[in-house]
């Protein structure tokens, strides 16, 4: 004895459900298998529903002009045969391998580049994705949290106590921005740095030479620098790798040669550009020079006065300095530091000699550069500054 | 010799202008040849031999209503329903102003819908169901047009051919079928291509009548198209024709016909060259005289060379034409 | 707004569209008498009579072939194959001919056409009736090729496809005509062609799919949302050309997408949506792209067994979504 269950029947490609029409059977009668119990009518059909096995019919469930979904129980029949074994297959399902990786320091590019966008140290991040790794998500919640900034902010102010007497300058904008991008720059980009001594005594001679005269003529100074910028402009017009800049994916080697030049000003640092440096003569340059840093010191300086930079030259000899180590000027690939001119012994051909020294410091963003090109383009410049007279560096 | 065109209600005038169409077409390959063996265009497929039959129907239709779905060697077709030399030329040279296709299509797939000359492919056949579909078109909108379509013995091997035969018969539709039958698919002659003596023997299966009959003669095939258009706008259904003719040039330029046919066997189609026996026809029934036809060699000369110049130096699609025309052009400001 | 079937979707989009513009006909095999196998265009017959819907003789190509001639000169066919995948003879007459009219001519001539067709499986119709085939057309410029899911998109977008000046595949998933019911508004309105449409917001994975699998990704997104997963779910809709903007985007947002089709793994439709998310996305990927799919066997098979290793369903599709979550 068994109680058998028959369900509505799919009758048809795309049915889903049916109606019985008319039940041929009621509770009580004895079916054979394959005698019609029902009448069933669906979208695409009108058809009798065999019954599925022998026995009395135990209980009608489906009423007549009920709609049911296939598979739903109709009716139940009480049989003498001993239920079907329905084989129900086991389905294999294949154990994922329990290897545990780590995978906290595999990142993603996404996760890569919110993390550097934020400034966000991924070394410091828990991860929440499969064998630790770390999700978008992980440093999307971070960011979202203002988490990173509130860090800083806190251990600043834990170790800047303030006594009595002391002074708080609040930040102003200018200050901000540049101290942001001092932060980033530093933190960013891994800073190389080289030095090389260069002998200017011809350089001076020469330009000690023209001092009084362009004065009267063009009225304002012939400096050092301008000859220095020329010298640099010229060796960069030769190697054209230092006038780049890193591109996250690329480097981009630029074309025009724009020096970015540092002009303090009431406690703020501006960086005017001195457009296309390569085409201009001494004179062209020490004009804008002047001019620029006349419109800094008047607060004039122009949006693109101040934009397109390729190459930074800083004239860090103007306070004294004989070796400094510049932060590269974000997002350029390289600084020169121009240092003091100073009288020093030197011993040339086995005598001691009095000359005029400088020393030139470089750093340079090691993703762009390297040592070897640098030191090139260094000696380049060494030489065009030691060989610098009015044939090689005309002021004109 | 007999004047036979009279009978059929065919002017003089008529039947010179079917001559000259035949010589136009015939003068218009030989030039693409030429330019072909001279490196100026890359490729030619051709129709000679064929002329008569195409003349012949293309006059029997109407030619102010009538949609024809040519195949690739009917040239003549398409030059009576009024794409011109220059037309022709354009497409030979694939220059911009093609009208069939704008440099698009190799030479010999026409297409100009102001004439109604229905755009085609390369695989072959492919216009048959078109052509029923057109002539659905006409009967649903009870219009009087007849759709035309012509293709090759081979070609009548293909699913399209039967499938579209078939489905024109079972509704009865306006379509006429017409078979050139030059005894060549590339390299196989007509007997390996076909298991029934005719092309025509096939219409019966498909409930419509079918004729074989002298492709070389345009009188006989005019009368037998003219009879077709007839039955067809009448609402008695297609009708299948069968022409018989001779391929007297290669398949294509590209083809050495020397390896798969006797040069014999050329020459001897050649003397039935329906531009040979037409131009007989017309000169002994006084249709054509000496004078005239001096004139038209000479008018169709002068034709034939300035459209070769026109085209030779019209220029070319530009690059970037490459990208147009895959869909609708979206109106110029309009919405997503 | 009434509850409809996705089939009778199928109709009054159909119907309407007759009744708005007489140029519009049907053809295809016992799509008149009999109202078409799965009764698609049941009422038509008698509503427009015989010349509008047309039982054709048995022969796919000539189907195809003959519309694209009736709609060269005006008229708007809409053939019917009655399954998908007795699409094959006529696949010369789509690919030679419907998608290259326009080109080939120079924009002289064009092919309004519409070819439905039923595709998909889990209705144990085995090899033959069970197929997906839109891949075979997917790489055919002049095609759109267009897969509803939803009895709302149906009718949108069927009347914005026999509107379309160009030959359009409308594929309808056989077992989705009388499972998914959805609201449908009574007046007449036009869904855009090449447009997906987001079928549900989320910020943690992207599901991309369509057709009936659009259903399983839903169903299973509910599912992981009461465990804090949420699944963005883009219903490709017309899938080609693809719209490459909404990939983008939806991609580029949560940096983890699954992609889900019925049909086999490779060269589908979702390899093509991975090549755009791969070639625009790169940097805002968070886990590799994921591809959930039918097997790379011929079809799908008769036995349950077989069928149901083969048909995607929701269990398989949640089970893949919540992998790529916790990746």
């Amino acid at each position: 004895m068994a109680i058998q269950r028959v369900t509505m029947p799919k009758l048809g490609e795309s049915v889903t459900e049916g109606t019985i029409t008319k039940w041929l059977v009621k509770v009580g009668d004895y079916v054979n298998k394959y005698d019609p119990i029902a009448e069933v009518l669906t979208d695409k059909v009108n058809a009798e529903i065999p019954s599925s096995f022998t026995g009395v019919i135990q209980d009608i469930i489906a009423k007549e002009d009920e709609t049911l979904s296939v598979d739903d129980v109709i009716c139940t029949i009480n049989t003498e045969e001993i239920a079907e074994v329905v084989e129900k297959q086991e389905e294999t399902v294949q154990p994922a391998a329990a290897v545990s990786t780590d995978h906290r320091a595999r990142y993603s590019p996404a996760v890569l580049k919110l993390s550097q966008q934020n400034g966000i140290d991924l070394s410091n991040v828990k991860g929440t994705g499969k064998g630790g790794r770390i999700t978008r998500k992980d440093i999307q919640a971070l960011i979202d949290a203002g988490v990173q900034t509130k860090q800083q902010t806190k251990s600043q102010q834990d170790v800047v106590r303030t006594n009595g007497g002391d002074t708080i300058i609040p930040l102003d904008g200018i200050r901000q921005t540049v101290a942001a991008n001092m932060v980033r720059t530093k933190q960013e980009v891994p800073h190389a740095w080289m030095m090389i001594e260069v002998d200017v005594t011809k350089l001076v001679q020469y330009r000690d030479s023209i001092k009084q005269p362009f004065k009267e003529n063009e009225g304002f100074n012939i400096t050092y620098f301008a000859f220095f910028v020329k010298a640099v402009a010229r060796a960069l017009k030769e190697f054209p790798e230092m006038n780049a800049m890193w591109a996250g994916d690329h480097i981009v080697r630029k074309k025009e040669i724009n020096i970015s030049i540092a002009v303090a000003a009431d406690e703020k640092l501006f960086v005017p550009v001195v457009k296309q440096a390569d085409e201009k003569s001494v004179k062209g340059i020490a004009r804008d020079v002047n001019d620029l840093a006349k419109k800094a010191r008047s607060g004039s300086l122009r949006q693109e006065d101040v934009t397109g930079g390729t190459f930074t030259v800083n004239n860090t000899g103007s306070f004294g300095s004989v070796q400094s180590m510049g932060i590269i000027n974000y997002p350029q690939a390289a600084i020169l530091q121009v240092e003091s001119i100073v009288k020093r012994p030197v011993i040339i051909d086995g005598m001691i000699a009095v000359r005029d020294m400088v020393n030139l410091c470089l750093s340079l963003d090691h993703r762009v550069l390297d040592g070897l090109i640098c030191g090139r383009f260094m000696n380049r410049v060494k030489e065009l500054l030691e060989n610098a007279s009015e044939e090689t560096l005309p002021v004109y | 010799m007999e004047n036979r065109h009279e009978k059929i209600g065919l002017t003089d005038e008529t039947v010179r202008k079917m001559y000259e169409t035949m010589l136009l077409a015939r003068r218009l390959d030989e030039r693409m040849w030429l330019l072909n063996r001279s490196g100026k265009i890359p490729f030619v497929v051709s129709g000679q031999g064929q002329e008569a039959a195409q003349v012949g129907a293309a006059f029997a239709l109407d030619r102010n209503q009538d949609y024809i779905l040519p195949y690739y060697r009917d040239a003549a077709v398409v030059l009576a329903f009024g794409m011109t030399v220059k037309d022709l030329m354009l497409a030979a040279f694939a220059k911009a102003e093609d009208p069939n296709s704008g440099g698009r299509q190799m030479p010999g797939h026409f297409g100009q819908k102001k004439n109604r000359i229905v755009t085609g492919s390369s695989p072959v056949t492919t216009q048959v169901p078109h052509a029923v579909g057109i002539a659905l078109a006409a009967k649903m909108d009870k219009k009087e047009y007849v759709s035309f379509v012509t293709f090759g013995e081979g070609s009548s091997n293909q699913g399209d051919f039967h499938e579209g035969a078939n489905f024109a018969g079972v509704h009865k539709l306006p379509v006429i079928f017409l078979c050139e039958n030059n005894q060549y698919a590339i390299s196989v002659p007509a007997d390996k291509q076909l298991a029934s003596v005719k092309v025509s023997d096939r219409a019966i299966g498909y409930g419509m009548p079918g004729y074989t009959i002298d492709g070389n003669d345009p009188i006989e095939v005019y009368r037998y198209v003219q009879e077709a258009a007839d039955r067809a706008r009448r609402g008695e259904g297609p009708t299948l024709i069968e022409t018989m003719m001779y391929r007297l040039t290669p398949h294509t330029s590209d083809d050495d016909d020397r390896s798969y046919r006797e040069m014999e066997e050329v020459e001897k189609a050649k003397l039935s060259d329906p531009l040979l026996t037409f131009r007989k026809y017309v000169k002994e029934t006084g249709v054509l005289t000496d004078e005239q036809e001096q004139q038209m060699e000479h008018a169709i000369q002068q034709i034939i060379n300035e459209a070769t110049d026109y085209a030779e130096q019209a220029p070319y699609p530009r690059q970037e034409q490459t990208l147009d025309f895959v869909y609708a052009e979206k109106e110029q400001g309009g919405a997503v | 707004m009434a509850v409809m079937s996705y089939i009778d979707a199928v109709t009054m989009a159909l119907r309407e569209e007759m009744e708005r513009d007489q140029s519009v006909f049907i053809l295809g095999e016992d799509v008149g008498k009999k109202g078409g196998v799965f009764k698609a265009t049941a009422g038509l017959y008698e509503q427009f009579g015989e010349s509008r819907v047309l039982d054709t003789p048995l022969a796919e190509s000539a189907i195809a072939g003959v519309a694209i001639g009736a709609a060269m000169v005006g008229k708007r066919p809409v053939a019917e194959m009655q399954f998908a995948d007795f699409i094959m003879p006529a696949v010369n007459q789509i690919i030679s001919e419907a998608a290259k009219i326009r080109y080939r001519s120079n924009n002289d001539w064009n092919c309004p056409l519409v070819i439905r067709a039923p595709y998909g499986g889990g209705i144990h119709g085995a090899l033959y009736h069970s197929q997906s085939v839109e891949a075979i057309f997917a790489n055919q410029p002049g095609l759109k090729i267009v897969m509803p899911s939803t009895p709302y998109d149906v009718k949108g977008l069927l009347k914005a496809a026999i509107r379309d000046d160009d030959p359009v595949l409308f594929f309808e998933h056989k077992k989705a005509y009388r499972l998914i019911k959805g609201d449908v508004p009574e007046e007449d309105y036009e869904l855009p062609i090449g447009k997906a449409d987001v079928k549900r917001k989320g910020e943690d994975i992207t599901v991309i799919t369509y057709g009936l699998c659009v259903h399983f990704a839903l169903q299973a997104a509910e599912k992981l949302a009461k465990d804090g997963i949420e699944a963005e779910v883009v219903d490709l809709r017309t899938v080609y050309p693809l719209d490459k903007e909404a990939i983008i985007e939806s991609a580029s947002k949560t940096g983890k997408v699954l992609l889900v089709t019925e049909d086999n793994k490779e060269g589908s439709i979702i390899s093509e949506v991975a090549a755009i998310i791969a070639e625009h996305c790169l940097f805002d990927l968070d886990a590799p792209i994921q591809r959930l799919a039918g097997p790379d066997v011929p079809a799908m098979p008769y036995a349950p067994t077989m069928e149901k290793y083969f048909m995607m369903n929701p269990e398989k599709v949640e089970k893949a979504m919540r992998e790529l979550a916790e990746f």
